[in-house]
């Protein structure tokens, strides 16, 4: 091991300090990682993504635009906050409108397991994705995040459907006033 | 305790071991007498003053180490005297490296310990580049793969002095592991991320519709109450009165689920994420990294990752929560690895080129051949050819000069269109 260091005295290492040292930024593990992620992310017709500044890939909004299931029609879009963490850390998503479905509360916060108790650093930014279109396709009473709405999934399919199309044209639900969603 | 001086007679058990090769010693280690002066002359830097730099500093003051120094960003909390043994209760609010420096170099005499008050990240490559030997005793997952990411990133393959070993100790309640990187050689910490076991989450719907158990209604304040009713207010889990707020809210929600044993206590412990800290592990997992440091500069025997044994262990776990239970493994280097599966290689580019002549020369190249690759620098996103929004915003770069977006040896990261190879560069600008 002593071989690696050349045991010559401290002016030479300042000489090589001086030299190689470096004060410019470095490309982060998690910049990479998301990099990597983004260019794998199979986005499909039915979603797109925003970079609201084009230079932090860390932070971006992806939209959803169901194509099936009992909220195609509306329009939906998720904040995605990264941070140095990543990978280790999941990222934050939230959805950014009001809306009425039993897996996101009414500040947006979304019940997605791989968003927290299930996430892994071998997951990637399309898995996340994949999960948050099948929120749509399949909403999940058994994990309710707004209550009510898993209330009503449970006990009157049809009727679900019939204050999820209300609710995403902007009507009331319960007495509860949603965002206009749809296209 | 007083601070009476006592005598480092360790030195005739280190004259000892470094005179006499052992049957594992490597034949090319040089051992005698002068490996002493050797070890005395070594820099090697602590990071982390808390409870494994606590014992990290005390043992390698005693075992021969003389410039030791040491960097840590936190102030002495009265809960940190329990296993932090170099803090006294009057110590409380002070720097941690500072009260530790003086306190092992009084005890100890001829030890000189430099502390720095604040994080790795204030230092650049050329403080770092002064030492032998790093040593890492913190408490989080950022920061060591900051320190990973900057270690692996000043080698510089014609310079052996650009090669710091780095090892890494962690405790967590009665387990722990030491393990060491010699960087690009080795797995590095980045290749380990995946060791390290996600912090146990509860699902967001029991938070919010059945909470069973005390942290449950903590975190339903934490996540979900303080983000309704204090939107815009940032969370400071370092402020009595936040925590405050968040224990009202959260014993007034197990109030209603009839759930018991929310305290004040609880509270700061689930929002702050503190797990329990066992002094004695502390004690077995900095006595292993000090050991490791002693035979990397010493050579006296073989160490973690020893360059002589290919297949070398490197990272040693300790479990001592059932029964008692330790392991030695080699960590094998990943070759995708972000951080040190390539290093940033220099690269000649004609000052007057744009990011398309550029892009379409990096396809050419022998050693790259990256077509439609994705590029940006620490501040830029250069060029993204997916996703679509993303290329449309970074397409207007393409016409641009490179000396326009980069800057001299500036560091850059290439990635190719399925995301399996990553390449960095540094480039160079020369003017024809």
């Amino acid at each position: 091991m002593l071989k690696i260091w050349s045991m010559k005295q401290k002016q030479q290492q300042a000489e090589n300090a001086a030299a190689g040292g470096s004060k410019k930024k470095k490309i982060t593990a998690a910049q990479l990682r998301v990099q990597k992620d983004l260019s794998e992310l199979a986005l499909g017709s039915t979603m797109r993504t925003d970079f609201p500044d084009p230079d932090d890939i860390l932070n971006f909004i992806l939209t959803i635009d169901p194509d099936e299931g009992m909220y195609v029609g509306g329009r939906f879009s998720f904040s995605f906050a990264i941070n140095q963490n990543f990978p280790h850390d999941p990222p934050k998503v939230k959805c950014r409108e009001k809306i009425y479905h039993p897996n996101i509360d009414l500040e947006g916060n979304v019940c997605l397991n791989i968003l927290r108790e299930d996430w892994k650093p071998v997951l990637n930014l399309n898995a996340v994705i994949v999960g948050l279109q099948f929120l749509f396709l399949e909403p999940n009473a058994a994990d309710p995040l707004n209550k009510d709405a898993a209330e009503d999934l449970k006990t009157n399919r049809e009727s679900f459907k019939r204050n999820v199309r209300a609710s995403m044209a902007g009507g009331q639900v319960r007495k509860e006033r949603f965002d206009k969603v749809t296209k | 305790m007083g601070t009476r001086p006592i005598h480092n007679d360790g030195k005739e058990h280190l004259k000892r071991i470094v005179t006499r090769p052992g049957p594992f010693t490597s034949s090319a280690a040089a051992l005698g007498l002068e490996t002493l002066e050797t070890l005395e002359r070594l820099k090697v830097l602590v990071i982390g003053a808390g409870g494994l730099g606590c014992e990290l500093l005390k043992n390698l003051a005693l075992s021969g180490f003389k410039d030791i120094h040491v960097i840590d960003m936190d102030i002495i909390d009265v809960s940190n005297l329990n296993r932090q043994f170099l803090f006294r209760h009057a110590d409380v609010g002070k720097p941690k490296c500072d009260v530790a420096a003086k306190f092992v170099e009084r005890r100890v005499p001829g030890v000189k310990i430099t502390p720095y008050y604040g994080k790795i990240q204030d230092k650049d490559e050329n403080y770092y580049m002064q030492f032998n030997v790093i040593i890492c005793g913190l408490d989080s997952i950022e920061a060591r793969r900051w320190i990973n990411a900057t270690v692996v990133g000043m080698v510089d393959e014609n310079n052996p002095d650009s090669y710091k070993p780095l090892i890494d100790g962690g405790t967590e309640g009665f387990k722990g592991q030491a393990k060491v990187v010699l960087p690009t050689m080795t797995s590095c910490l980045e290749c380990q991320l995946d060791m390290h076991a996600p912090r146990v989450q509860v699902p967001l719907c029991t938070l919010a519709t059945v909470p069973r158990q005390p942290e449950h209604c903590i975190e339903w304040a934490h996540i979900i109450a303080w983000e309704e009713e204090r939107k815009g207010d940032m969370l400071d889990t370092d402020d009595p009165d936040h925590i405050s707020w968040l224990y009202r809210r959260a014993l007034n929600r197990a109030q209603e689920f009839n759930i018991s044993g929310v305290t004040y206590s609880l509270t700061q412990g689930v929002v702050k994420n503190i797990i329990p800290a066992i002094a004695s592990t502390n004690a077995i997992v900095a006595a292993s990294c000090c050991n490791e440091a002693l035979k990397i500069a010493t050579a006296c025997n073989p160490c973690l990752g020893n360059l002589e044994d290919e297949e070398a262990n490197t990272y040693m776990m300790y479990t001592g929560d059932d029964g008692i239970y330790t392991f030695t493994f080699r960590h094998e280097k990943k070759d995708d690895c972000p951080v040190c599966g390539t290093l940033a290689k220099e690269l000649n580019v004609n000052e007057t080129n744009t990011l398309a002549e550029f892009l379409e020369d990096l396809a050419a190249r022998p050693e790259t051949q990256i077509k439609k690759p994705t590029i940006r620098t620490n501040d830029k996103s250069l060029y993204y050819p997916s996703p679509p929004s993303l290329e449309e915003q970074t397409r207007p770069n393409l016409l641009k000069r490179l000396t326009d977006l980069v800057e001299d040896g500036e560091e850059m990261a290439v990635t190719d269109s399925d995301g399996s190879i990553t390449f960095k560069f540094k480039l160079v600008f020369s003017s024809k």
